[in-house]
């Protein structure tokens, strides 16, 4: 199929987007039983009647998870429920051990919020929030002999009830309007946004890799300037902020192509491909899935406390938009500036970077110049160099104690980012230390004096500017080690 | 040794305790009995054997020791096999979970080890607890012991048969709808429904969670109320568990007085479909209850007449998902896994093999009630009824103590005889339900024959929630003074099996 351009779709087509994402929470023990929720573990190994779901056994909610329920839909400027209760979503598949899911249906512990997200060029955009809501995960299917790894064609499929019962959020975003050309951007930028909320929040680590946060992206196009919205697809699972932008991107393509064909959108679910920024037709959706949803009769209601859902309010920790202003004031940095190191994604490193004692300029200037670079050189995330904060900041502590230069701190970076150990290590494997000391450099200087008769001649006159020659003819004998102050006056004091 | 299955126990403990006979004499008195009877009766589905000796012997090593032994301490008690236990197969009456043997005990199941209760084996029920009768399970039927081609009562036939074939003293059941007290008063015995809440759920294998109940049955109200107060607390494991103190019911049943009480009639069970002696044997009762003390009044709880469409919605709709498990993935049948079919056509033939027609009946049922679109009209407008119902009782129960009716509207039926009509089935339970809805408390107890057949009929007397004491104080009186008037308990009328 040959795609419409982006540029022609959005020339007739409004896209209308809806996010959904769900977080696994971070807490020890599961939603509602004592199981360990750690990653990594023996399949099985963590289970018990109620996450196998075993004739008899009965759910106990974790409080914990209610508190970070309650936390995030605080963070979202969400109403709290006073009153809530959990659903039971019927269907069956065998990674589900009761063939429910405990889950909300009509009456979720937080809804009705927003999240204020910034686009690169700095321009805030608000995404509306339906609803969070408590759930619990499924266990996890692997199918085996297949060509596509999914459940047709497969042999047989191995099941892992590890992660069965464990607490997730789902935060689904009221449909997202206006966006316009933007609306791949503002997804990533929320799902961004979101992440770096949830990760200020301690609830979770939300780690897109490991499957800990994960995102379906909704989205159909209405001809622009109509108000109706039209046929949705439902991208499934699409787990990294790049591949949200680009599923949006790709949907809004498709829509468009199939619409400018005079063809109808199918209400189905889409598998996103990585290779190739592709989506591919899931299951068709026309409203035959019918959940039989009904208030679990095994769960007590949920009802936080007003007194206690304000304390928690007023413990929140400082969300990031907040951390984010106050950061750029106390690095004294200007919009534009504040903005390039958000779209290098050079904040984490940054503050890391001066937590481990270095000057906040210098912080950036290695972050925001050389490893940037090599960033954008690579195509990865700068956080993922393989460099750690604190290597940076030793590299800065060293220029500042003297024992470098700048020439020879960014061959430190680089004998870092190769695996050569930490900077001391490679300042000492390469040689790399700064000589100030008069017995070493006094040969150099001699023989500078003797190879260059005419300029020294010139100082002695009382042409001291002439002296950046010598001293420049120092730095090539000592490959750029010499401290290039103390030549100068060593130069001076020999010919004065 | 004949002697010892006939002792009440209370009585049996006491023994033991004072050691005039030891838990292994008892224990093995009552394996005698079931191997002797139980043929015939159907009562079990498992008899462990070694396992009940073994307890046995652990409680007289604990009397030689020195140690202090609970109230029941050596009692051999029948456990309906709706509760999993550790190590001991777990069926609920049905070919789905045939040969699944539970890695965990449920919180009733260890309570009763904790109470030093020798658990004899698991009893036979109507499959999932679905039906009135027992006929339902996938096992066969139980037999009434009173009349053997009669039904014992249900889903608890198997616990109800055990305790009136002098099998145990005690016995478990379970309450969704009338599952502990129907059996009861058809077999002449004694059960209990406590309040929804106080007996833990955790390891009961759910029909309808809103509705499921465990309890207490036994022989006498005495009984009943030492097997209560063993099972009753609150579980940290069962979220709908009420956290408060259990009433004392054993100080209840042991007042045996009723002056001043204030007891109503419910006047909507009474009418078409109820037996004249039933009726006539209820009104005795009544009648006693006046003389002991207590005043008699009319009450009347219109929305009861909803009671039977409401459950036949709500605790279908539940189990349409609580049996969504039952899939062969992870333990009990497994049908067609050859290699070429598909998980879910696995699943579709476990099913389809493994569930009995009223299972199926239910699951479609409740299936349908809660699809989108009909949700509303069934489901919503049921829970609308329960409401309803709970407001019934409360208005009732601001001006009495407690309510009384009969149990059930006929004596137990023959067998087969209601087993194409569900419609006729359902009816068994129209006095039950009720109390299931409001998740109050209630019980049977044996007050007389009826003249027609002579076949056992029970009184059921309903208490406001967590009012359970009360049921014991006013099933204390009657009962003593029936067993006065007739100079013996009922049961000793039943014909020798």
């Amino acid at each position: 199929m040959s795609l419409v351009s982006y540029e022609e779709a959005l020339a007739s087509y409004d896209p209308v987007m809806g996010l959904e994402v769900h977080v696994e929470l971070g807490t020890k023990t599961k939603m509602f039983c004592g199981c360990s929720t750690e990653l990594g573990a023996e399949p099985n190994s963590q289970t018990c009647p109620t996450c196998l779901g075993l004739p008899g056994s009965l759910p106990v909610v974790n409080a914990v998870g209610v508190e970070s329920a309650v936390r995030i839909g605080l963070a979202l400027n969400c109403e709290i429920a006073e009153w809530c209760r959990f659903a039971r979503k019927n269907y069956f598949y065998p990674d589900m051990p009761k063939n429910f899911q405990t889950s909300q249906y009509d009456e979720p512990i937080a809804f009705n919020g927003y999240l204020d997200v910034q686009l690169e060029d700095g321009e805030v955009f608000r995404v509306e929030i339906e609803r969070a809501h408590m759930e619990e995960d499924t266990g996890k299917s692997t199918h085996v002999g297949g060509a596509t790894g999914r459940i047709h064609g497969a042999e047989y499929s191995l099941l892992d009830y590890n992660r069965a019962g464990i607490p997730l959020i789902e935060i689904v975003t009221k449909p997202i309007t206006g966006a316009g050309h933007r609306a791949p951007e503002v997804a990533k930028a929320y799902v961004a946004e979101l992440r770096e909320l949830i990760r200020a929040l301690g609830v979770s680590e939300a780690r897109m890799d490991k499957g800990q946060m994960r995102c379906d992206v909704n989205l159909s196009l209405r001809p622009n300037g109509t108000e109706k919205f039209g046929t949705r697809s439902e991208t499934k699972n699409v787990n990294s902020l790049r591949s949200v932008e680009r599923a949006a991107r790709f949907e809004i393509q498709r829509h468009a192509t199939v619409l400018t064909d005079g063809g109808t959108i199918v209400q189905e679910t889409r598998h996103f491909h990585e290779e190739d920024g592709s989506t591919t037709a899931g299951r068709i959706k026309d409203n035959a899935e019918d959940y039989r949803y009904f208030p679990e009769p095994d769960l007590v209601p949920v009802a936080p406390a007003r007194e206690w859902v304000e304390e928690l309010r007023v413990s929140l920790p400082e969300l990031p938009r907040v951390r984010r202003a106050r950061l750029q004031a106390e690095w004294g940095l200007t919009d534009k500036d504040m903005q390039s190191v958000l779209n290098a994604g050079a904040v984490e490193p940054i503050t890391e970077t001066i937590a481990a004692g270095a000057p906040a300029d210098q912080a950036r200037k290695w972050w925001m110049g050389e490893l940037a670079r090599r960033a954008n050189e690579t195509g990865t995330e700068l956080s993922e160099q393989p460099i750690t904060p604190a290597q940076v900041a030793r590299v800065c502590a060293l220029v500042a104690e003297g024992k470098l230069n700048d020439k020879l701190a960014r061959q430190v970076i680089e004998g870092v980012l190769a695996g050569e150990g930490e900077p001391d290590d490679v300042v000492a494997k390469r040689d790399l230390a700064v000589v100030s000391d008069d017995s070493a450099l006094g040969a150099a200087v001699d023989q500078a004096i003797a190879d260059n008769p005419d300029v020294a001649a010139k100082i002695r006159d009382g042409k001291v500017q002439a002296v950046g020659a010598l001293v420049g003819a120092v730095m090539k004998t000592t490959r750029g080690q010499a401290d290039a102050a103390r030549v100068k006056d060593l130069i001076l004091e020999k010919l004065a | 040794m004949t002697e010892l299955i006939k002792y009440t126990a209370a009585e049996t403990a006491g023994a033991i305790a004072r050691g005039e006979v030891s838990a292994v004499e008892v224990a093995q008195a009552h394996l005698d009995r079931i191997d002797a009877v139980d043929k015939k009766v159907n009562a079990f589905l498992h008899v462990d054997r070694e396992g009940a000796l073994a307890a046995a012997r652990a409680v007289d090593a604990k009397r030689a020791s020195g140690a202090e032994l609970g109230p029941l301490a050596g009692v051999p008690l029948a456990l309906k096999d709706v509760f999993t236990t550790e190590g001991m197969p777990t069926t609920c009456g049905s070919k789905i979970l045939e040969g699944w043997v539970p890695p965990y005990d449920a919180t009733l199941t260890r309570r009763l080890k904790d109470a030093d209760v020798v658990i004899l084996g698991k009893t036979n029920m109507d499959e999932f607890a679905m039906g009135s009768s027992t006929e339902n399970s996938a096992y066969g039927p139980t037999g009434n012991p009173w009349d053997l081609t009669r039904i014992p009562g249900g889903s608890g036939g198997g616990s109800a048969a055990a305790l009136a074939a002098f099998e145990a003293p005690l016995a478990i059941g379970t309450d969704t709808g009338g599952s502990i007290r129907q059996p009861g008063a058809v077999t002449g015995t004694v059960g209990v429904k406590p309040t929804y809440g106080s007996v833990s759920r955790y390891g009961l294998v759910a029909f309808s969670s809103s509705l499921d109940q465990g309890g207490p049955c036994a022989r006498t109200v005495l009984d009943t109320a030492l097997l209560h107060e063993a099972i009753a607390g609150h579980d940290p494991l069962d979220s709908t568990s009420i956290d408060a103190p259990v009433p004392d019911v054993v100080a209840a049943a042991r007042t045996r007085d009723v002056r001043g009480m204030r007891i109503g009639v419910v006047k909507e069970f009474a009418g078409e479909g109820y037996q004249a002696g039933v009726m006539q044997r209820f009104e005795e009762s009544v009648e006693l209850l006046r003389e002991l003390g207590a005043e008699v009044v009319e009450v009347s709880c219109p929305s009861f007449t909803l009671a039977m469409p409401a459950y036949y919605l709500i605790a279908p709709s539940e189990a349409s998902s609580n049996l969504a498990r039952f899939d062969a993935m992870r333990y009990g049948l497994r049908v067609g896994d050859d290699g070429t079919r598909s998980a879910e056509q696995v699943t579709a033939l476990t099913r389809e093999a493994g569930f009995g027609a009223e299972v199926k009946r239910r699951i479609i049922l409740g299936t349908y009630a809660l699809s989108s679109g009909y949700y509303d009209a069934y489901y919503g407008s049921a829970q609308k009824v329960r409401t309803l119902i709970s407001r019934d009782f409360d208005a009732a129960f601001a001006g009495v103590d407690v309510l009384v009716s009969p149990t059930t509207p006929t004596t137990a039926f023959p067998i087969g005889e209601r087993a194409d009509d569900p419609m006729a089935m359902y009816l068994a339970d129209l006095c039950t339900i009720p109390s299931n809805l409001a998740g109050n408390a209630a019980m049977s107890l044996p007050c007389g024959l009826a003249p027609e057949d002579n076949l056992p009929v029970g009184l059921q007397i309903i208490a406001p929630a967590m009012a359970d004491d009360r049921l014991y104080r006013v099933g204390g009186a009657v009962e003593a003074a029936l067993n006065d008037k007739w100079g013996h308990a009922l049961l000793e009328e039943a014909p020798a099996l």
